[in-house]
């Protein structure tokens, strides 16, 4: 189901640092026109999926979208119409709304992390590393991160 | 016509690709650098948050040993892909992968990935080697773990990368690579001291079941366009199994996963009339030995039988969701909270990872608990993280790989200071997203090892650089020079848009390789003729458009699918045998034959003269 932008909710993203849609999207579909709003008698810039047939329905758009504009549309060529998707993503879950095109309505919510975003320390608690351990087959953190104490290997 | 400006990046180790392999390779490298001080670069041409195929998530990880629990030894894994891929696979490769994948899955969970447990703390598992995960936020974690390694002003996105440059002195090394911005006039160069190829294998080769606004309602990611090896086999390097596609059996429409149903809630597929597929073919599996008696049944060998019962009118096929839904609310005591949880179980699986599955049941009104779900057989693929053995034929670990298939560094390819991790490396199928993080890692350490053995700065000529600029800018001046030629844009004598290059490829693909339209059946003289299509269609390729960015990001993707294309029938040509029947049948050879074939197909493609050179390699193991 491609993904198309709602104008009564698009805002460009005016007054942020970039367009979300157009810089999450990961097969260059989503692009910001600084003229669109005219047509629809607005004074900021709108976005558009100016690719619909190669959206994969990946939905990082939708998710990333900070004004809630971007909505999915089942492929016109497959799919039954009526029937809409929608999530709710938070810091730390994910909430989805199937509304079925005879009305009846299913809402999931599922956990997406655990710790807090931008927390990752990369190297915790590890050593600097050494040339001498460059030539071994142990990769970073291991055989700590394995949780065995050696790493297997075959005898030849 | 606006040219391009040229921006010079200076690095030591450059990572192409910014899915779950170059996040890996990226991170790995990012530590090991720090002894001397190197630097590693990343290049992505969307943003590395959302990028790759595990861009909207995962709902399970299918590589997980367990051997912190002794549910698993590296061995076990090695005859499993052993049987699944029909005997053929760099059992070096796929060992090493299995012994170092834990690692991985656990750091995910100490970043923040939140992985189903049981009452006693083990991971909750899917089937024998697949754990379950709440993975909307997998690849965004894996990013941010990436990127924070390698800092931010070594990070590059919207860059596609394009062409490996050669050093000019030693064409046998490596010296970078050269992509273009998607957001601005701007054309890049990489010089590195190691480049590993991350990027991503081969969709849209071949025709889907949908060709208008469902044309990108694939499978697999669209966005995974074959650059990891159509990079290689410019530059020259020797790959191996490219015949080596797959195909597997999906929800119909949505593509969603199937394998939780199969495995975790015991659904069966049927045919129209309530038959069990698997049972009413059994005995076609004897025509396929010794893999025909072995467990678990290969995937081709089900397609096989799929295909067999499609060709009886046992069509259409069922994957019986609704009988194991029920019989598991039964199990269950018909607790309505049990039931509850089962049902967001059930809708996880496509809600994390193949959202258009939900959407497709709303919209056909089906609820999977109360009726079936029809399943089909996609398109083939070619992607070397999955089931296909596609990719780069690369040096094993020392400690492992026969001494045949050892040389110096681990994953590096038959060019020096090249290596390759995911769908890049061939031989080594199964790696899925942790195996593909994992192998991103291996050949980041290594990348390391041989700059600081190996550390020449690169010499790049500025001659070729111009070259590659002219060449890869020839769309928009081809539009430019042809848009006169007509009163409509999309119609002009001219030129060709990559939209229109696409479906051309995927129509000679399906209908001469054995695409899904042609029943997956192809001939010598099938590919002698798709070949002969091919050759026109690459001269017309010269011709392709561009308006803008993002047309000139289209031209060059097909032109990558097509390279695989071209690499995929030759090798098909070269093996006169069927050995994944239900993955392709070559119906001149419509038998295994495991006395001659149970080899290797490597090529190496000749830039200077033009040429393919094909070779049988011996299958050598070290694994009993």
């Amino acid at each position: 189901m491609p993904t198309y932008v709602n104008p009564d909710k698009c805002d460009g993203c005016r007054g942020l640092a970039r367009t979300a849609c157009m810089y999450i999207c990961p097969n260059d579909l989503m692009k910001y026109d600084a003229d669109l709003g005219k047509v629809f008698s607005k004074e900021h810039g709108m976005a558009f999926n100016q690719e619909p047939d190669l959206c994969w329905e990946c939905f990082s758009c939708v998710k990333a979208c900070p004004t809630g504009a971007i909505v999915m549309r089942g492929y016109a060529d497959v799919v039954p119409l009526g029937a809409t998707l929608t999530p709710l993503r938070a810091t730390d879950s994910i909430m989805w709304t199937a509304k079925y095109r005879d009305g009846q309505t299913k809402r999931f919510k599922f956990p997406i992390r655990t710790t807090p975003w931008g927390s990752i320390n990369p190297f915790k608690d590890f050593p600097e590393p050494s040339p001498a351990d460059l030539k071994k087959e142990t990769l970073y953190g291991e055989p700590k991160w394995l949780m065995v104490d050696q790493l297997p290997t075959l005898k030849k | 016509m606006v040219q391009p400006e040229i921006e010079t990046v200076e690095t030591d180790v450059l990572v192409l690709g910014g899915g779950m392999a170059g996040c890996g390779a990226a991170y790995e490298a990012a530590y090991w650098a720090k002894t001397k001080g190197l630097k590693v670069a990343i290049v992505e041409k969307a943003a590395i948050e959302r990028s790759g195929a595990v861009a909207m998530g995962l709902s399970a990880i299918n590589l997980y040993l367990g051997m912190r629990w002794n549910q698993n030894k590296p061995e076990d894994f090695v005859h499993y892909v052993r049987q699944d891929l029909m005997g053929l696979s760099r059992e070096d490769l796929v060992y090493d992968i299995a012994r170092h994948v834990d690692s991985s899955v656990h750091l995910f969970e100490e970043w923040g990935l939140p992985i189903f447990k049981n009452a006693d703390g083990t991971y909750k598992r899917e089937g024998r080697w697949q754990i379950m995960i709440h993975g909307e936020s997998y690849k965004p974690i894996v990013a941010e773990a990436a990127k924070t390694a390698v800092g931010d002003g070594n990070v590059y996105e919207r860059i596609f990368a394009a062409r490996l440059l050669l050093d000019a002195k030693d064409p046998s090394k490596i010296a970078g690579a050269v992509g273009f911005s998607v957001r601005e006039n701007k054309i890049y160069v990489f010089k590195a001291k190691a480049v590993i190829v991350t990027a991503g294998g081969a969709t849209g080769v071949f025709r889907p079941h949908s060709h208008g606004e469902g044309l990108g309602r694939i499978w697999y990611a669209p966005w995974n366009t074959g650059s990891a090896y159509s990079m290689m086999i410019q530059a020259g390097a020797k790959m191996t199994q490219m015949e080596h596609r797959l195909v597997v059996a999906r929800f119909k429409d949505g593509y969603g996963p199937v394998g939780m149903w199969f495995l975790l809630f015991k659904a069966v597929l049927k045919n129209a009339k309530g038959e069990l597929v698997e049972q009413k073919w059994a005995d076609l599996l004897k025509e396929w030995e010794p893999y025909g008696s072995g467990k678990p049944i290969p995937t081709p060998l089900r397609n096989h039988q799929m295909m067999a019962d499609f060709r009886a009118g046992g069509a259409p096929f069922y994957l019986m969701t609704d009988e194991a839904m029920q019989r598991m609310f039964q199990e269950a005591g018909n607790d309505p909270k049990k039931i509850r949880e089962i049902e967001a179980d059930a809708w996880e699986d496509f809600l994390d990872m193949t959202m258009s599955q939900a959407l497709i049941w709303a919209s056909d009104n089906i609820d999977p608990a109360k009726a079936p779900t029809e399943v089909v057989l996609t398109e083939p693929y070619l992607m070397g993280s999955h089931a296909s053995g596609t990719g780069a034929w690369v040096s094993g670990p020392e400690d492992i790989a026969p001494k045949e298939y050892f040389w110096g560094y681990n994953r590096m390819t038959t060019i020096k200071g090249l290596f390759a991790a995911g769908d890049g490396v061939g031989g080594s199928a199964h790696k899925f997203s942790s195996g593909s993080h994992v192998e991103g890692r291996l050949a980041g350490k290594a990348a390391v090892a041989y700059i600081l053995d190996n550390g020449a700065t690169p010499t790049v000529d500025e001659g070729q650089i111009q070259a590659i600029k002219a060449e890869l800018w020839k769309p928009f001046e081809n539009y430019e020079k042809g848009k006169s030629g007509s009163t409509k844009d999309d119609i002009n004598p001219n030129y060709l848009f990559p939209k229109m290059a696409l479906h051309r490829l995927q129509k000679i693909m399906d209908e001469y390789a054995g695409g899904q339209g042609s029943q997956y059946i192809t001939t010598e003289h099938m590919l002698q003729k798709g070949l002969d299509r091919l050759k026109v269609f690459k001269e017309d390729l010269q011709k392709q458009a561009a308006r803008d960015l993002h047309d000139l990001l289209r031209c060059w993707e097909v032109w990558d699918r097509t390279w695989c294309a071209e690499a995929h029938m030759r090798h098909m040509l070269f093996r006169p045998e069927t050995r994944w029947p239900g993955y392709y049948y070559r119906a001149d050879y419509p038998t295994l034959d495991d006395k001659n074939w149970k080899v290797f197909v490597n090529s190496r493609y000749d830039a200077s003269k033009g040429e393919w050179q094909l070779e049988k390699v011996p299958f050598l193991t070290n694994v009993s």
